[in-house]
This record gives structure tokens, C-alpha cells and sequence, in this order.
């Protein structure tokens, strides 16, 4: 619990029964919510260490391979899109526009992944004590975004490169994008969560959408072609709000590497890119509280089916 | 005295078979059966327990003993009825359960701690008694995956019985443990029974819960069928006559 100043605890019965004098009686029912992920820092602190580090346990190069992983994926673009298809011809560092961008939709897919089955996978220890569950969909998101550094720091090496410079506008971007994607992952965690106790389906639909999501963002190819495609009708392209998020991001990352910023924004960024992240991140924000509203609605029918 | 435990008309329905799969519910309805797939596991269930009571609470195979277990602690919701505690609580519930087999003992006591509630000062603080007492120093740093039942079970008990708890809640705790780790186990139930902590045990050997209960609960089909003295408890349960012997013969006298 949050006791700072640990009191002295009673060793007899009477002093026992005089601390506990009072002490209210109340359901040991756990307090859930943010209020109830707070009291729990330390628990959650341990959790997800206990994730980061299962998932190299026993593997001789250790977290380095966190370092190669996505190296070796980033080569694999500049390979591809440079040398291979020559899309790099007409736009510049198409390979940063690639990778920036699954960084960001992977913290998505990985969340609502992980997060989905996180229930499911921690019943021994949900069954083992009282205690907040939206924990455990909460510490899905918290690894996801923990297993990013090493993305970010092979991602700053090819910028600094690329002599990226960028302005205020351009991290406010990334800052509202990455805000999008993990406050909208959270919501699907949450809610997902629960359906996965009660409908084990639920994960094997998550996988399915995450694959159409790869598709239905700018990510492997850039925003102008849909802006040219569906010329007039980009707005339910641009309803979606990962595909803001990744517009977003790729203003942040992207643009401020190529030479003539101004080109690149209006060729392969949509009109009122901010309003669309900030009414999707307001978006996010109530889908939450729904999402957390369901959880509270189905959680207490929830042990008796792990 | 106060009451540390407070139970009040609560029942629990479960449903007999979940998961159904989409062939089975077309079967269903295409012979339009109507069977009633739920029961009650605890039917209407009230009691109270004092601070520092021990209760021994018995019933055959099946019955709701450890359900009701997970109420009182909070892990399950009853459907109807309320139940209030008083208190921290600590419980053994699923001896083990909850360890992860890839992280090492040491990993797994931080993290069984914080789950039953220990700060990390707490833990440091108890580490070493919580080792002493499950006697594994050897594996402390051999991933639990590779214990065996009895440790495993032995280190589940260390961590839960040195949490600062006013209510302890054991359901079948010992049953893997070797002879002189259940004396010890007993002695150290024993103690915390004499710091003033609220003993709930669950038990079908009639030996242990003569040593430490002063009262015993016995649920029959969900229902609870009795409620006093440990002697009369015992007998009602049938454990009594042939209890001595085969507890015995069976080592399992706690
Ligand atoms: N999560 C669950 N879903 C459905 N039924 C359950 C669930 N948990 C327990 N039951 C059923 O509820 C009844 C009571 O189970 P419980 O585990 O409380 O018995 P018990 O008294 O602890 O038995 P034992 O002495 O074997 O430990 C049993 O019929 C069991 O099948
Ligand atoms: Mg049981």
C-alpha cells in the first residue's frame, strides 16, 4: 500500500485490537480506476519489469537484441524503398517516412495486443489478491512504450544524419501524435481486456484489425497518394485516428528532413492536420472513460471466468 | 470486542459451463433445450468473526469453502449480500499460484509481496526472514520454473504469513509441504493466532484445526450447516471417528 511512514506494527492482541479500534470495516472489494492504479505504483513498477525482463530472460546478447531488431528492419527499408523500388527517387528519405511511422503504429498494435490478452494471461496473480485490474491493460501500454527507446535511439542516429532541425510546430506534432496513439490504445486495452475474459475470440479479432490497420494508415506509403486517389473525399481516410496520429508524427520526423519543408506539406500533409489530432485526442479521451466505464460494469463477474 | 469480519445473506451463482462453442449453441437451440446451466455456490451464507478468532472452516469436496475464501479477501464479488472486513488481509489461496516460473525466487518474493500488498522498504526489511523460513537460499537465484511442488509451496506460505496482515486467510496451504515444514508452519500459524490476527483455515484434517481453531464454520452445498464449537464442528462433519487414524497413515495431519 502507500503507507510512507510505516507504522509499528502490533505484535500482541491487545495492541492489536486497540489500532484496529478505528479502523473502519469495509468491503475488500479493490479500488479501482486511476485512484486505484496510484495506490499501486510500486505493484505496477514490478510488473512491468517483470515483462521487460521475461522477454529476454535466457537469451545470451539480452537486451540487445531490442537494439538489432529494429537495425536491421530499418536497413531492410532503406534496401527496399531506396535501392529496390526507387521510391526514394521522388521522395526524399522515404526510409525515416517508413520507419518513424511503425514505430508509432506499433506501440498501437502491441498495446491493443498485449493489453487485450493481459487479463487473461495475469489471472494467477488477479486471483491471488485484491487489487486494481485496470493495472495490468495499464502496464501493457507502459512496456509497449518502454520497448520504444531502442526504436528512438536507431531512429535518432538517422536523423542526425539527415540534419533534422525541427521547429516548435513539428514537436508539438509528435507530442499530440504519440498522445493520440497511447490514450487511444489504452481505451481499446481496457475494454478489450474484459472481452477477452468473456469471449476468447476477442484476441484473434484484435489480430485481424491490427493487420488492416498496417494498411489504412499512411505508413508504407505516402499521404499523397490517397490525397490524389480519393481527391475530395479524404476525410473518412482521415476519420481514422491512428492515420492522424501517424500524419502527425511524420510531421514531427519526416518533414523537417526533407530540403523544402513547405513542398512536402502541402504535397503529403492534409489540411487542418492539428484540428483533426486535437479533436482525435478529445476522442480518445471519451472513448477512456467509456472504455473504463465497461470495465467497472463487467469486472466484478470477472474472476469467476479466468 | 470488535468484529473483524462481517458476512450478511451473501450468495454466489456460477454457471456450470461458459465457453460454449458455436456448434454447441446451434445443437442447443435447434432441440430447443432449456437447461439450466447455473448454481449456487454460496446460498444466502451470514456470519460474523471477532478480532482475533480463529475459524476452521470445513465441508466436503466442492462445497464452497474456498469461494467463500475469495469473497471474504475480495478477489470475487458476491452477487447478493455484503461483506465488510476490518483490516488488512493477507491469504494463501492456490498455494503458488501466481509466480512467474522464467523470473528467479528472489524476483518472484518482490513480486508476490507487492501483490499481497508490501511496500518495498517492507519486503527488503523481511527478505531475509521470508528465506530463512521457506529454507530455498540455495535456489534464490535458479528461476522458479525449476522448483519443485514442495518448494514452490514453501515459498508461497514464507511470503504470505510475514505480510503484517489483521486477517489471515489459508486455504489448504500445507498440503505439499513435508512433515517438518508443516510443524513449522503450525508453530508459526500458532503465533500469529497469539499476535491478535483473525485465523480463517480451511481444512479437511480434523488434527490442525483442533490446534489452532477455537470455532468452526461448515458449508454443506453452499449453505452453511454449522457454526461453533470445534469438537461438535468436527463431529458434524463426519472427520472425527476415523479422522485420527488416517490422518495419520496419510501424513497429513495438517
Ligand atoms: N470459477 C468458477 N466457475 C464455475 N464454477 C465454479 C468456479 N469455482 C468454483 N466453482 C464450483 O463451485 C463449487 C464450489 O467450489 P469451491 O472451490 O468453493 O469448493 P471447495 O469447498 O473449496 O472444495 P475443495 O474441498 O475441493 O477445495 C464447485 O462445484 C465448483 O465446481
Ligand atoms: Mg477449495
Amino acid at each position: 500500500m502507500t503507507d510512507l511512514l510505516e507504522p509499528q506494527r502490533p505484535r500482541d492482541a491487545a495492541s492489536r485490537a486497540a489500532a484496529l479500534a478505528d479502523v473502519p470495516l469495509v468491503s475488500p472489494a479493490p479500488t479501482g480506476g486511476i485512484r486505484g492504479i496510484l495506490q499501486h505504483r510500486y505493484l505496477l513498477k514490478l510488473l512491468v519489469k517483470r515483462e521487460v525482463t521475461a522477454r529476454y530472460t535466457g537469451s545470451f546478447l539480452g537486451m540487445l537484441w531490442s537494439y538489432i531488431t529494429p537495425l536491421t528492419q530499418f536497413l531492410m527499408y532503406i534496401f527496399i524503398f531506396t535501392l529496390l523500388m526507387g521510391r526514394g527517387g521522388n521522395i526524399e528519405h522515404f526510409a525515416i517516412h517508413v520507419f518513424a511511422s511503425i514505430m508509432v503504429v506499433g506501440l498501437f498494435t502491441e498495446t491493443v495486443a498485449a493489453g487485450t490478452r493481459s487479463i487473461v494471461r495475469n489471472s494467477a496473480l488477479l486471483q491471488k489478491s485484491a487489487m486494481p485490474r485496470e493495472m495490468f491493460p495499464f502496464a501493457s501500454l507502459l512496456v509497449s512504450i518502454y520497448h520504444l527507446w531502442p526504436e528512438f535511439v536507431i531512429l535518432g542516429i538517422a536523423l542526425f544524419f539527415t540534419g533534422w532541425a525541427p521547429d516548435l510546430t513539428a514537436l508539438v506534432a509528435g507530442v499530440l501524435g504519440y498522445g493520440i496513439i497511447m490514450v487511444f490504445a489504452l481505451a481499446l486495452a481496457v475494454a478489450l481486456s474484459v472481452s477477452q475474459v468473456f469471449l476468447r475470440d476477442t484476441g484473434n479479432i484484435v489480430a485481424v484489425v491490427n493487420n488492416f490497420i498496417r494498411f489504412g494508415v499512411p505508413m508504407m506509403y505516402p499521404y499523397s497518394i490517397v490525397a490524389e486517389r480519393f481527391r475530395g473525399h479524404t476525410d473518412l481516410y482521415l476519420a481514422n485516428p491512428i492515420a492522424d496520429a501517424v500524419l502527425l508524427v511524420q510531421r514531427c520526423f519526416w518533414v523537417p528532413t526533407t530540403s523544402d519543408q513547405k513542398a512536402t506539406i502541402a504535397e503529403s500533409m492534409p489540411d487542418h492536420l492539428f484540428t483533426r489530432g486535437f479533436v482525435a485526442l478529445a476522442g480518445a479521451f471519451v472513448l477512456l472513460v467509456i472504455a473504463q466505464r465497461i470495465f467497472n460494469r463487467f469486472e466484478n463477474k470477472m474472476p469467476e471466468r479466468l | 470486542m470488535t468484529d473483524s469480519i462481517v458476512v450478511e445473506n451473501v450468495s454466489k451463482r456460477f454457471t456450470k459451463q461458459y465457453h460454449r462453442t458455436l456448434k454447441q449453441v446451434s445443437v442447443a437451440m435447434m432441440r430447443r433445450q432449456q437447461v439450466t446451466n447455473t448454481f449456487l455456490a454460496l446460498d444466502d451464507v451470514s456470519f460474523r468473526v471477532q478480532q482475533g478468532e480463529a475459524i476452521g472452516l470445513m465441508g466436503l469436496n466442492g462445497s464452497g469453502k474456498s469461494t467463500l475464501l475469495k469473497v471474504v479477501q475480495g478477489v470475487m464479488a458476491p452477487d447478493a449480500g455484503s461483506v465488510r472486513t476490518r483490516g488488512r488481509i493477507a491469504g494463501l489461496i492456490a498455494t503458488g499460484a501466481g509466480f512467474h516460473p522464467q523470473l528467479t525466487g528472489r524476483e518472484n518474493i518482490y513480486l508476490n509481496a507487492a501483490i499481497l500488498g508490501m511496500s518495498e522498504a517492507e519486503t527488503n526489511r523481511k527478505f531475509d526472514a521470508i528465506t530463512a523460513f521457506a529454507d530455498i537460499d540455495d535456489f534464490l537465484d535458479s528461476p522458479v520454473g525449476y522448483y519443485s511442488s514442495g518448494m514452490y509451496a514453501r515459498l508461497g506460505f514464507a511470503i504470505a504469513i510475514h505480510v503484517d496482515a489483521d486477517i489471515f486467510l489459508a486455504d489448504e496451504a500445507l498440503s505439499v509441504g513435508d512433515k517438518p515444514f508443516k510443524v513449522k508452519c503450525m508453530k508459526k500459524l500458532q503465533e500469529i493466532k497469539d499476535s491478535g490476527v483473525t485465523i480463517f483455515y480451511v481444512s479437511h484434517a480434523a488434527g490442525s484445526v483442533r490446534k489452532i481453531c477455537d470455532r468452526v464454520l461448515v458449508l454443506e452445498k453452499g449453505v452453511l450447516g454449522f457454526d461453533g464449537e470445534v469438537e461438535a464442528g468436527i463431529k458434524y462433519v463426519k472427520y472425527d471417528d476415523e479422522s485420527e487414524g488416517t490422518d495419520e497413515e496419510l501424513g497429513s495431519e495438517i
